[in-house]
């Protein structure tokens, strides 16, 4: 009996994936747990290993295709077997015409496969594979009708995207009929009428989809407000200083530091370590730490487990790490997923001060600016001051405002003065 | 046209077809002399004779298997019951004899007949005497079921059901034998199996028949105030239903109330609703609702009598229910 691969969900938030290499051809015989492919999702480049062994009898997605999740890739199953039985999207119509000769149904299969080939390169796909994708929000338990689901398809609206107006906040016709309207959902932005020809078109990777997808999703459906102090680093410079010449194990960074005293004030404010679950907010048992990286076509937030729970060597260790091998996208799905808050730092490019979309389902991002020498009055005089910003983005629904400020009050005091951590 | 009411649609029906087949002949509880329990007869015996208007004993078994043994030797018998609810006492004839004859010998006997009669509630009948039939009837392969709603769609199809040589029920009500309406003067049918867009609309689609239909026509006509735009579609024939306008509607409107008279378990309205999840799924917006009678035995007492009935506010909270709007 031959079995379907389906592209995997690599990450929680993959909705699609691309092949980017074959490692084993049509014909070749495959072991459960060999990989037989390498795939692109929305974060990183992943391995895919077979789930069953046997012959690889058909690659359906060919290299530098994407497919949705829970589509079918490849097949496999025994040496000679026949394909076409199972190809998953003709079953029903197999039903509903059960006198057809089964050569004409082939020929007529292969006919709509070449012209499925076709049609992809004319960049439809989204509609070629709606017939396997799973429905629109089926993880995420997302409430539609029938016929808002099928709008959605229709216009590449993600429902997840919308909350609905009907009961227990149904997703409805109207909704859509909104969403259209505003734009809301669209899973890709509106294409802008230039008259003049454009210097270069870049095609969107997973990655850059993901970035899109999910900061359209946070900016338009978490309420976001900010809070910004300033920190005298003054303590922490010469901290950090004393520290990097003490040792040679790891070079201690400011953000290495940042994440150590983020953990600390999480831990005194489990308010703060919480996100919003629809119907409940859910407050985190641990403090993992979210990072973001640069990468050269995008950004990645490793996140740094039990920060509450490791001293700010080990911290360091694994920041470079992960760091190294964001930028290779080596980074496995369970290691950049989870995070309770994330740290956004900037002041390596000298911005004094920013503001950061929160990285959904967290509660809050912290945008962390340069250091600067600046006057400062301390004890009634002027004096020469390192300072540095610190802006605090909450998701109004778990986060208050007082909330975030106390949160962020004892911040300041732990940068400006480590030793209370240790009170 | 000409305006007219149900039983004189009936009768001119019963009348143009015993004119036009001598084969054609009524039985039935104080049909003849009497002129029939509810009019609907009169003149017939007069003008046929008593070898084609026949009075019978109160004896629904017997004269409904009497019928179908005609039936099976040519004859075109209409075998009216007082009510529906003496049919339970012929159901024996009705399910197993003259819904199966043609399929157990082979097709060497039809039944040509008709059995007509008030279904369903009238005021003031109590359990017993109050109920609906159309789910009972169309359960059963073999059996057509039609329940029209206006004159003129009684006529042309109470002149089909004659005319056609299998075993038809057919639908009336104690209630709606007075209501009037336009049936056309010159000769017509209307077939068997082929439903109608009673009114047209863009916002919801209500499925009735009989006289509910009624019913939804002031529901509609009291939500056109709102600005709320009913289509109503009337199957007319329960079995064989003809979905095809019902799943067009949907298709257009994407919300579906049924109302019927009869309890909502194993109804005709489940029957409807579940061939609109097959074959219009994903254009519903909304869960489909439907008004039937409470799932209880008819009270006597009026006041819940009439609580229990489909009623015009009952079909309004319905359509505003899958419009999403609340009250």
């Amino acid at each position: 009996m031959a079995i379907k691969v389906q592209m995997p969900k690599l990450s929680d938030t993959m909705e699609e994936g691309k092949i980017l290499k074959w490692l084993k051809k049509e014909g070749e015989q495959v072991e459960q747990g060999e990989v037989i492919a390498e795939v692109e999702s929305d974060k990183a480049d992943m391995e895919l290993e077979a789930f069953d062994s046997g012959t690889l009898l058909k690659i359906v997605v060919p290299e530098g295709k994407g497919a949705a999740v829970g589509a079918v890739i490849a097949v496999i199953g025994e040496e000679g077997e026949k394909v076409d039985d199972l190809s998953g999207e003709d079953d029903s119509k197999k039903d509903k015409k059960p006198d057809k000769p089964e050569k004409e149904e082939k020929e007529q299969k292969e006919d709509k496969e070449k012209a499925d080939t076709t049609e992809r390169k004319q960049d439809t796909p989204e509609i070629k594979e709606s017939e396997e994708k799973p429905a629109p929000g089926r993880d995420g338990r997302v409430k539609a009708s029938p016929l808002a689901r099928k709008m959605a398809d229709d216009h590449g609206v993600d429902l997840k995207a919308l909350s609905g107006t009907g009961p227990e906040g149904r997703i409805i016709k109207r909704d859509i009929e909104a969403a259209l309207e505003k734009g809301v959902g669209k899973e890709e932005a509106p294409s802008y009428a230039i008259d003049e020809p454009v210097a270069e078109t870049i095609e969107l990777t997973g990655m850059r989809k993901a970035i899109a997808r999910r900061m359209v999703e946070s900016k338009t459906s978490v309420p976001h407000f900010y809070l910004t102090v300033e920190v005298d680093m003054t303590n922490i410079v010469e901290m950090r200083s004393r520290v990097n010449e003490m040792q040679k194990e790891a070079k201690v960074s400011f953000t290495d530091i940042m994440i150590k005293l983020t953990a600390h004030a999480l831990l005194k404010h489990p308010k703060v370590n919480s996100y919003w679950a629809g119907d409940s907010i859910k407050r985190r048992g641990q403090i993992h730490i979210g990072l973001a990286v640069a990468l050269e076509d995008g950004l990645i937030t490793p996140v740094i487990r039990s920060c509450d729970r490791k001293g700010i060597i080990q911290i360091s260790k694994e920041a470079k790490d992960y760091a190294e091998r964001a930028r290779n996208k080596k980074l496995k799905p369970e290691e950049y997923e989870g995070g309770s808050i994330t740290i956004s730092n900037l002041g390596m490019f000298d911005i004094e001060e920013f503001s950061a979309i929160i990285n959904p389902p967290e509660g809050a991002i912290l945008a962390t600016g340069a250091i600067v020498e600046k006057p400062v009055v301390r004890n009634g005089i002027v004096v020469v001051g390192k300072t540095m910003r610190v802006t605090m983005s909450c998701d109004h629904r778990v986060v208050d405002g007082a909330v975030g400020a106390e949160f962020l009050r004892d911040f300041k005091r732990m940068l400006e003065n480590p030793i209370v951590t240790l009170l | 046209m000409a305006i007219i009411t149900w039983r004189e649609a009936l009768n001119q029906a019963m009348a143009e077809e015993m004119e036009r087949d001598e084969n054609v002949f009524i039985m039935g509880e104080e049909v003849g002399v009497y002129q029939g329990a509810y009019k609907v007869t009169a003149g017939l015996l007069q003008r046929f004779g008593e070898k084609r208007v026949i009075d019978t004993p109160i004896v629904e078994a017997s004269f409904t298997g009497i019928g179908i043994g005609a039936a099976m030797v040519g004859l075109r018998p209409i075998v009216e019951m007082m009510t529906f609810n003496f049919s339970i006492l012929a159901m024996d004839q009705i399910f197993n004899n003259a819904a199966k004859m043609r399929y157990m010998s082979g097709g060497q006997f039809k039944v040509p007949m008709v059995i007509r009669g008030p279904n369903g509630a009238a005021h003031g009948l109590a359990a017993t005497h109050s109920q609906s039939f159309e789910s009972f009837y169309s359960h059963v392969p073999g059996l057509y079921v039609i329940a029209p709603s206006t004159p003129a769609d009684a006529k042309g199809l109470l002149k089909s059901a004659i005319r056609d040589d299998n075993p038809v029920i057919f639908l009336e009500s104690e209630v709606m034998y007075g209501q009037k309406g336009e049936v056309p003067e010159e000769e017509y049918t209307i077939p068997i199996g082929v439903s109608d867009v009673k009114r047209e609309g863009k916002d919801v689609t209500v499925v009735t028949w009989s006289k509910m239909y009624y019913i939804v026509q002031k529901a509609a006509d009291e939500l056109k105030e709102e600005d709320i735009d009913v289509e109503i579609i009337d199957p007319r024939t329960i079995r064989p239903l003809d979905d095809s306008k019902i799943i067009e509607s949907v298709k257009k409107t994407n919300r579906l109330v049924v109302v019927e008279e009869g309890w909502p378990f194993a109804s005709v309205s489940s029957e409807i609703i579940t061939r609109v999840h097959q074959k219009a799924f994903d254009y519903l917006d909304a869960p489909i609702e439907r008004v039937n009678q409470a799932d209880v035995p008819m009270p006597y007492a009026a006041n819940l009598e009439k609580a229990s009935l489909p009623n015009v506010e009952r079909v309004k909270k319905a359509i505003k229910k899958v419009l999403y709007i609340e009250e």
